[in-house]
């Protein structure tokens, strides 16, 4: 009873913060509605005892993807009053876009069954969880890494991939700058580098 | 779902609404009882004495994005763990040697980065 009631309040706040995501004029607030959405998928997740998930989520989405999407939006700097302009000529391609959306996810609503390898993968978790009463995290982990051994490596890889990408694209060489190398530092010695001497008085550079 | 587990959340739950409660009563009751007579003079940005220098929103590097991506992969390295580090007795010594392969891939990445001279900031 109260547990439907805690779900109805995570949805409906959930629900409305999204519909705030994509009608917010403010980029910022926008992303902070997200950061409300997140929170309250999460607990989502723990109504359904996905504790695992509803900790990921918060860690992952709200401590660090969200950061990120702060960061596209100061990193761009839109001028949004000229991107509002085209508003018109943009409709159509929008539209299109929003529908063939809509249209993959009545495709995914309407063949979600339980024989799908998604949910069985969920379901198998789900009997794991029952069948020896252990807490979610402990029974994902018994699956993930040896009967999911491929998808793990290729989530592997894919971190891989995103890493040497951001990588490759972001970082510029700086010729001019000087950087420090401190093995350098440490093996200079003063008789190589520091040379004593005599001057006779009235003979020095002035 | 299990009533037990829930139970265990109740004090977050019960956190989560004391929070919103003093949140929406501190700006609310404000709101709500104080005189509001807004003015040029009041609304607009004070900074010390200066006009606004300009938008707030300024650009800034691009590196500061690179650290956030480097971040973020290694948050999720440290995400999985968490399974593998509570499952480790169940799944023998394939889940560990997975974990190793996994954690591998990941170290070769990381000296690239090391080797690019990304974590370094000049």
């Amino acid at each position: 009873m109260l547990a439907s009631l805690i779900f109805y309040l995570f949805a409906t706040v959930l629900v409305a913060s999204a519909v705030m995501v994509v009608t917010a004029r403010n980029p910022v607030h926008a992303v902070l509605f997200l950061i409300l959405c997140f929170f309250n998928a999460s607990g989502l997740f723990v109504l359904m005892g996905a504790e695992f998930l509803a900790f990921i989520l918060m860690i992952v989405y709200v401590g660090a993807v969200a950061v990120l999407f702060l960061f596209v939006v100061m990193l761009l700097n839109i001028d949004f009053k000229s991107m509002r302009q085209g508003l018109r000529r943009q409709l159509p391609l929008g539209l299109g876009v929003g529908a063939l959306l809509l249209v993959e996810l009545a495709v995914m609503a309407l063949h979600w069954s339980s024989d799908s390898q998604a949910f069985s993968a969920l379901s198998t978790v789900e009997m794991v969880n029952q069948a020896t009463n252990v807490d979610s995290t402990r029974a994902l982990g018994r699956l993930l890494y040896t009967d999911y051994f491929y998808p793990f490596q290729v989530a592997g890889l894919i971190l891989l991939v995103a890493m040497i990408g951001a990588i490759v694209l972001t970082l510029r060489d700086r010729k001019r700058v000087k950087r420090q190398n401190a093995a350098e530092q440490m093996d200079r010695r003063p008789e190589d580098v520091v040379e004593i001497r005599k001057v006779k008085s009235g003979e020095g550079a002035l | 779902m299990s009533s037990e587990l829930l139970r265990e959340y109740l004090p977050i739950l019960l956190f989560i609404g004391i929070a919103t409660f003093v949140a929406l009563a501190s700006v609310g009751i404000s709101f709500v009882l104080a005189k509001q007579k807004p003015d040029s003079a009041k609304v607009s940005a004070y900074e010390c004495g200066f006009e606004a220098f300009g938008d707030a929103r300024a650009r800034f590097d691009v590196r500061f994005y690179l650290v956030a991506i480097l971040f973020i992969i290694f948050d999720l390295e440290v995400a999985f763990l968490f399974p593998w580090a509570m499952a480790l007795g169940d799944i023998g010594a394939a889940g560990y040697w997975s974990m190793v392969l996994f954690l591998g891939v990941l170290g070769v990445g990381f000296v690239y980065e090391w080797k690019k001279g990304a974590l370094e900031w000049e």
